[in-house]
C-alpha cells in the first residue's frame, strides 16, 4: 500500500472510531479543517510509527508543519526515504 | 514580585498610562477603565464581602470580572472551572464551607449548578454590562484564593492559595503585553495569564470552549497579540492550520505539559522574532520555573544551586520545589500534607540527569498526560479488564509530539481467542475493536486507548504488583 494510501485508511478508522465527520480528503484537504482534534492526530502520527517504522515529528532534523493532507503525505514520504 | 500584603487586584486596573486596557471575549469586551468605578455584580458585591464564595460561571469573561471584584472582599474565593459534575460540586461546596455562589446566568440552566440544591444561601450574578458605582467597597482582606486539582479520579482537592502566592511568579513586563491563552483561566495555568495581564498593565484575550481554532487565531490578531501561552498540544492545532502565521507575538510560551524539543524547535522556525519560553508548574507548587534557552528540560543548575526564589530537590528522581509561590495547604479535614517538614511539595514528576541537564521522564504515580488532562492508568485498566475475555491489563504512556502522550495497553488474555494458532489475527484484530468500544462507551475520549498490544504476561513485583515502571 502507498504511503498516501496507508495515510488515508488510518484517517477512515480513527475517525470512525471516534465518531468525527470527516471531511472530503484529497491532497488539498487543511488538515485543521479535516474533521480530526489533535487528540485523533496523536493517535494517527502513533499508528503510523507502528505500520510506517518512522515519527517524522518527533525526529531531531527540522520538519516544516503540514497544513494541507498532501503536505502530511510528503512528511512521511520524506522521512520514509 | 507582590509581598504578602499584596493590594487588592481591583488596583491593578488604573494608573498606568498606556493604550486602553481590556478583557476581550469571544463576543463581547470589557474595558478596565470601566470596572475601576464599576461593578458587574450588580448591587451584591456588599453582600458578599466577608463570605466564602463559590465562582461558577459559564463563561471566562465573567469569570475574570469577579475574580478582580472579590479579591480582597470575599474571605474565601473558590474558583470552579468547567465541567465539575454536580455531586463533586456538592462536596466542595461543604467541604470549602461555602456561603455565596457567583454565576452568569439568571433563568434557570439544568447544566449550571443551582444554588438551591447546593443549599447555598446567597446568590449573586455577574454580567458582562458594568454598572457604575460610586461607593464600592474598598476591599482590604487577604483573600483566600481556593483552585481545584485537575489529577484526581474522585472529588478534587481545594488548594489554598493567595493573590501573593499566586503573583510571586510574576516579573515586570515591559510595555503593555496584549496576553492571550488557550487554557481556560479557572485552572492554574490560565490563572496565571490572567494574572500577568492584570498586574502587569496588560490586557488580555480569553480563549471560548468550543470556538474552532482559526475563529480564535483571528481574534488574537485582531486585538495584537504581543504574548501567548499554550500547551504543546494547543501549540499544535495553531502550526497546523493555515493561520498560524497571522499572529506576530513577542513572546511564546509553553505550559501545562512538558515541551519537547521538535516542538520548541518547530515554534523557533515558524516565530523566529518571538522570546520562547516553557514554564514548569503545578497547582500546589505554583511556578517552579521558566526555560528559555530553547531547549527541552531544564539545567542543572536549577537543583545544585537553586534557581532564585525557588529551592529544587530531586528525592528518588522525583522533583520536588519549595518557594513562596507554593499553595499554603489543602482544604478539609482528613486531607494530606502539601508540603513535607522542610515545606517542600514533591510534584510526583520523575526527571533524568544526562550531563548538565535533567529531562522529565514521566510520573512517579504513573499518571498519563493528555494534552493537559491527567488520565490515570488504574481507572482505564477497570474499564478493560470488565471485557469477559481480558484476564488482566497494563496501561502504560506513549510519547506523542501532539499531545506530549497517548494511552496504550499492554493486554493478556483468559485464553487463546477461537481459533487460535496461525489464524488468530484477525481475531485479535477484532477484540481489540471490541475492547476499545466498550473503554469508549465507559471513559473519556481521551482516557481511551489508541492501541492495544495482546501480550503473553504483564510485569509483577514478587507482591504480586503490576510494575508500572518495568
Amino acid at each position: 500500500m502507498s504511503i498516501q494510501l496507508t495515510v488515508i485508511s488510518e484517517i477512515e478508522k480513527i475517525a470512525a472510531q471516534h465518531q468525527k465527520k470527516l471531511a472530503p480528503l484529497n491532497r488539498d484537504t487543511v488538515l485543521m479543517n479535516s474533521g480530526l482534534d489533535s487528540l485523533c492526530f496523536a493517535v494517527l502520527v502513533a499508528r503510523l510509527e507502528d505500520r510506517l517504522g518512522v515519527d517524522p515529528f518527533s525526529a531531531s532534523e527540522d520538519v516544516s508543519f503540514p497544513v494541507t493532507l498532501g503536505d502530511f503525505v510528503r512528511v512521511y514520504e520524506n522521512a520514509a526515504k | 514580585m507582590l509581598q504578602s500584603d499584596a493590594p487588592p487586584l481591583r488596583r491593578w486596573l488604573g494608573g498606568a498610562v498606556g493604550p486602553p486596557r481590556h478583557f476581550w471575549g469571544a463576543r463581547t469586551s470589557v474595558a478596565f477603565t470601566d470596572l475601576v468605578a464599576g461593578t458587574s455584580l450588580g448591587c451584591r458585591l456588599g453582600a458578599l464581602e466577608g463570605r466564602s464564595v463559590l465562582l461558577a460561571t459559564r463563561n471566562q469573561l465573567t469569570a475574570a470580572l469577579a475574580m478582580i471584584e472579590l479579591d480582597g472582599i470575599a474571605r474565601r474565593l473558590v474558583i470552579c472551572p468547567p465541567g465539575v459534575p454536580q455531586d463533586h460540586l456538592r462536596a466542595i461546596v461543604a467541604t470549602a464551607e461555602v456561603d455565596a455562589i457567583v454565576t452568569d446566568c439568571s433563568s434557570p440552566d439544568p447544566s449550571a449548578p443551582d444554588p438551591h440544591t447546593l443549599g447555598i444561601p446567597l446568590h449573586a450574578e455577574c454580567r458582562t454590562t458594568i454598572e457604575p458605582q460610586h461607593d464600592l467597597p474598598m476591599g482590604s482582606r487577604q483573600t483566600e484564593w481556593v483552585l481545584l486539582t485537575s489529577g484526581t479520579t474522585g472529588v478534587p482537592k481545594l488548594v489554598s492559595h493567595t493573590v501573593a502566592s499566586l503573583t510571586a511568579p510574576i516579573k515586570a513586563a515591559a510595555g503593555a503585553p496584549v496576553w492571550g491563552t488557550f487554557y481556560d483561566i479557572r485552572r492554574y495555568g490560565g490563572l496565571q495569564i490572567f494574572l500577568r495581564a492584570v498586574v502587569g498593565g496588560g490586557s488580555l484575550i480569553l480563549s471560548s470552549a468550543g470556538e474552532p481554532v482559526a475563529d480564535h487565531l483571528a481574534r488574537l490578531a485582531a486585538h495584537g497579540v504581543t504574548h501567548l501561552s499554550g500547551t504543546p498540544s494547543h501549540w499544535w492545532r495553531v502550526l497546523m492550520g493555515p493561520a498560524a502565521r497571522t499572529i506576530a507575538p513577542r513572546y511564546v510560551r509553553l505550559s501545562g505539559e512538558i515541551a519537547d524539543q521538535s516542538m520548541l524547535d518547530n515554534l523557533r522556525a515558524v516565530y523566529p522574532q518571538a522570546g520562547l519560553g516553557h514554564a514548569y508548574a503545578s497547582t500546589e507548587a505554583g511556578v517552579g520555573f521558566e526555560v528559555d534557552d530553547g531547549l527541552e528540560g531544564f539545567p542543572a543548575h536549577f537543583v545544585d544551586d537553586g534557581n532564585g526564589d525557588v529551592d529544587v530537590k530531586i528525592v528518588g528522581a522525583s522533583l520536588w520545589l519549595r518557594s513562596a509561590r507554593t499553595a499554603a495547604r489543602y482544604i478539609g479535614t482528613d486531607v494530606p500534607a502539601l508540603t513535607d517538614s522542610e515545606g517542600f511539595v514533591d510534584t510526583g514528576d520523575i526527571v533524568e540527569r544526562r550531563g548538565e541537564r535533567y529531562y522529565f521522564v514521566g510520573r512517579k504515580d504513573g499518571i498519563i498526560n493528555v494534552g493537559g488532562l491527567k488520565v490515570h492508568p488504574e481507572e482505564v485498566e477497570a474499564a478493560i479488564n470488565r471485557h469477559a475475555l481480558v484476564w488482566g491489563s497494563l496501561v502504560k504512556s506513549r510519547k506523542s509530539p501532539i499531545t506530549g502522550a497517548i494511552v496504550v495497553a499492554d493486554v493478556v488474555l483468559k485464553a487463546s481467542p477461537d481459533g487460535a494458532g496461525a489464524d488468530s489475527g484477525p481475531r485479535l484484530v477484532d477484540l481489540e475493536r471490541e475492547i476499545i468500544d466498550a473503554c469508549r462507551r465507559d471513559l473519556a475520549p481521551y482516557k481511551v486507548p489508541a492501541m492495544i498490544r495482546f501480550v503473553p504476561a504483564l510485569p509483577m513485583s514478587a507482591t504480586g504488583k503490576l510494575l508500572r515502571h518495568a
